[in-house]
């Protein structure tokens, strides 16, 4: 266990070290930083000034060190086009995107456990077959023309939902919620369900696959032997011992669904950190993007670590052959 | 893992002709068994047979200006009240035919998804080759840094790329370097799948005896890399290869959605979403809908035709 959790401190250290020089050299070497701050207008005095002030002529190692001196303690400077702290922009944008992601995510559970579960206790059924062929079609839909279709029907259609935004939000503290008005939660529907569609999918095919595992083995035939119902079997029994790695894949997920938001929220013109980064991409903001590229490189580390974490936790065989990396699961 | 899952089912084959022998092979069986490749491998057919035979079988070529004239612009589609004969799925608001435009635009699609897959698959079968042979230092280096990608989802790369590079580049050379920015974005980004599958399926296969011998024939490493290994890694590749097809499309349409991929000016299924999504609530909404049905339907086909590969090439990939 000791020995897992220091590979993965090795591993976030390397990850982190080149994200962070990917973010340097994207602030030293795209775009020049006192054109973008002073504009086209400016003296060469001012620049030489600026370039002092923002010592651009250090050598390149000890700008490096003072980056990610300043990155530590959350400075990532002032975004070019919207004139504030990067760091402000970024944490308002962070609720956004979890909610969308978490709604999704519960979305995705919600629905592909039942139809997963049904898959593996009928499998012998049409239907069961049916099922899986629509998962393969579930897994190949782009989230974004999902999204499309969805405003097409619902909005323009038939007008029942709104097509972009979060509706009202409610603060709570440091926290704005969508989830507490009416507006807020009608906005979150359409784009959670597009960014679900390929999860729902995943998630039936993974507990079928894992359902009809635990469906062979001894135990269950025991049950069965003794009389109990089906239904307890089914669900008590057999499911149990299937939500383990469900949970864990779920984890692996919550990943994925925060950088497919990026595209949703495209669509849905959500005001989260996959917008923020896109804005910034467009507009060649590179405080912006740099912070985003460490953040998201922490997010990803730390779902990942966790992950793996649960996985040896739920299954001890595991921690003999010294854990399993499970980043990249797709 | 071996190719001999590819062979013929029948021992004694010589007496029989070829067409029959593939016929009865136990990739041509399990096909025929299994619906899904079927439909989807009927539907892959008939769209890239519309995209290569674009310019023969559209109605007309969406790129001759002196055909398109705006009193044919924003057309319904034919079933509705005031669709155009041959305007099958409607016009966009230049007076060109959606339905050529779609089969000119899968060409694109088609053409940066096989070149980046070919650029993943060959980039990352010749590291996981070499990490999985060499193994020691070498190894080690090129797998570290598969896994340093593997912590970012593929997409953010792909868009990292797309989007430094129009930063970088000049605006008039944009246009001409779209094409090649998107196939090594999403080549350059897919890479790492391809590395540790391959990597994997080399450890197992060098320590068979068929890998000693070659050694002790004198063969070089390249050599036996190339003509012995590679080959019996030929299935596992050839699976994620044909999945991946479906991620590249996908991530071009993706790219050229958000618009850091092809420009406007290069029709792909990905700008003409990308084009037709403004038209959505202005009425013509055929101009996205449809696009998007394709790029759905071709995704949907490749993975169908994919799982089938999976499940008959190689079951342990299931």
């Amino acid at each position: 266990m000791i020995a897992f959790l220091a590979r993965r401190l090795v591993h976030g250290a390397l990850v982190l070290l080149v994200v962070s020089l990917l973010a340097f050299a994207l602030s030293a070497f795209v775009g020049d930083p006192v054109a973008s701050i002073l504009g086209l207008n400016a003296t060469p005095e001012d620049r030489v000034v600026l370039r002092e002030r923002l010592n651009l002529d250090d050598p390149w190692a000890s700008r490096y060190l003072s980056f990610v001196g300043k990155a530590v303690q959350g400075e990532f400077g002032m975004s070019y086009s919207a004139q504030r702290p990067v760091i402000d922009l970024v944490l308002e944008r962070v609720p956004a995107t979890l909610e969308l992601a978490g709604v999704a995510l519960a979305f995705s559970l919600l629905i592909g456990l039942p139809i997963g579960v049904y898959a593996a206790v009928f499998r012998h059924n049409w239907s069961s077959g049916a099922v899986m062929m629509l998962s393969v079609i579930g897994v190949s839909l782009p989230s974004f023309v999902v999204g499309i279709l969805l405003i097409f029907l619902f909005s323009v259609r038939l007008g029942w939902l709104p097509s972009f935004g979060r509706g009202e939000v409610v603060d709570i503290g440091w926290w704005t919620t969508g989830l507490l008005t009416v507006s807020g939660l009608t906005s979150l529907i359409m784009p959670a369900a597009a960014l679900a569609v390929g999860q729902v999918a995943l998630i039936a095919r993974l507990v079928r696959a894992e359902m009809l595992e635990v469906l062979r083995t001894d135990y269950i035939r025991f049950a069965r032997a003794r009389g109990l119902k089906p239904r307890v079997i089914n669900l008590s029994h057999a499911l149990r011992n299937t939500l383990i790695p469900v949970i864990t894949v779920s984890g692996i997920q919550l990943g994925f669904l925060v950088a497919f938001a990026i595209v949703v929220e495209a669509v849905f013109q959500w005001p989260g950190l996959g917008l923020l980064f896109l804005q910034a991409l467009g507009s060649t903001d590179v405080p912006v993007i740099s912070a985003f590229l460490l953040l998201a490189a922490c997010f990803f580390l730390v779902i990942n670590t966790i992950v793996d974490l649960l996985y040896l936790v739920a299954d001890p065989r595991l921690r003999v052959r010294g854990g399993l990396s499970s980043e990249g699961a797709l | 893992m071996s190719g001999d899952v590819m062979s013929d089912a029948v021992p004694t084959a010589s007496s029989r002709s070829a067409l029959r022998r593939i016929w009865r092979s136990d990739l041509a069986v399990s096909f025929r068994r299994n619906p899904g490749a079927i439909v989807g491998g009927a539907i892959l057919f008939l769209l890239a047979a519309g995209a290569l035979l674009a310019p023969w079988v559209a109605a007309t070529d969406p790129y001759d200006l002196a055909t398109l004239s705006l009193l044919d612009s924003r057309l319904p589609p034919i079933w509705l009240d005031g669709g155009v004969w041959p305007y099958l799925l409607g016009t966009d608001t230049q007076g060109a035919d959606l339905l050529s435009l779609i089969l000119y635009g899968m060409r694109t699609s088609l053409l940066v998804g096989l070149a980046a897959v070919a650029l993943s698959c060959t980039l990352g079968s010749a590291l996981g080759l070499i990490a999985g042979y060499f193994g020691g230092r070498v190894g080690g280096v090129i797998m570290r840094a598969a896994d340093i990608q593997f912590t970012f989802p593929a997409i953010i790369l792909a868009l990292l790329i797309g989007g430094i590079a129009q930063a970088v580049l000049p605006a008039s050379l944009q246009a001409t370097f779209a094409l090649p920015v998107v196939v090594m974005a999403l080549g350059l980004s897919h890479w790492p799948h391809f590395a540790r599958l391959v990597r994997g399926g080399v450890l197992v296969e060098k320590k068979k005896d068929y890998v000693a011998a070659a050694r002790l024939a004198g063969r070089g490493s390249v050599s036996i890399m190339v003509r012995q290994l590679l080959p019996n890694v030929m299935n596992v590749i050839f699976v994620l290869a044909t999945l991946d097809v479906a991620f590249a499309v996908m991530g071009e349409a993706t790219l050229s959605f958000l618009g850091f991929g092809l420009p406007p000016t290069e029709p792909s299924l990905g700008t003409l979403i990308r084009s037709g999504y403004s038209y959505l609530f202005a009425g013509e909404w055929w101009l996205v809908i449809f696009p998007g049905l394709t790029l759905m339907l071709v995704i949907v086909a490749i993975n169908l035709v994919g799982d089938w590969l999976r499940d008959a090439l190689n079951p342990r990939l299931q």
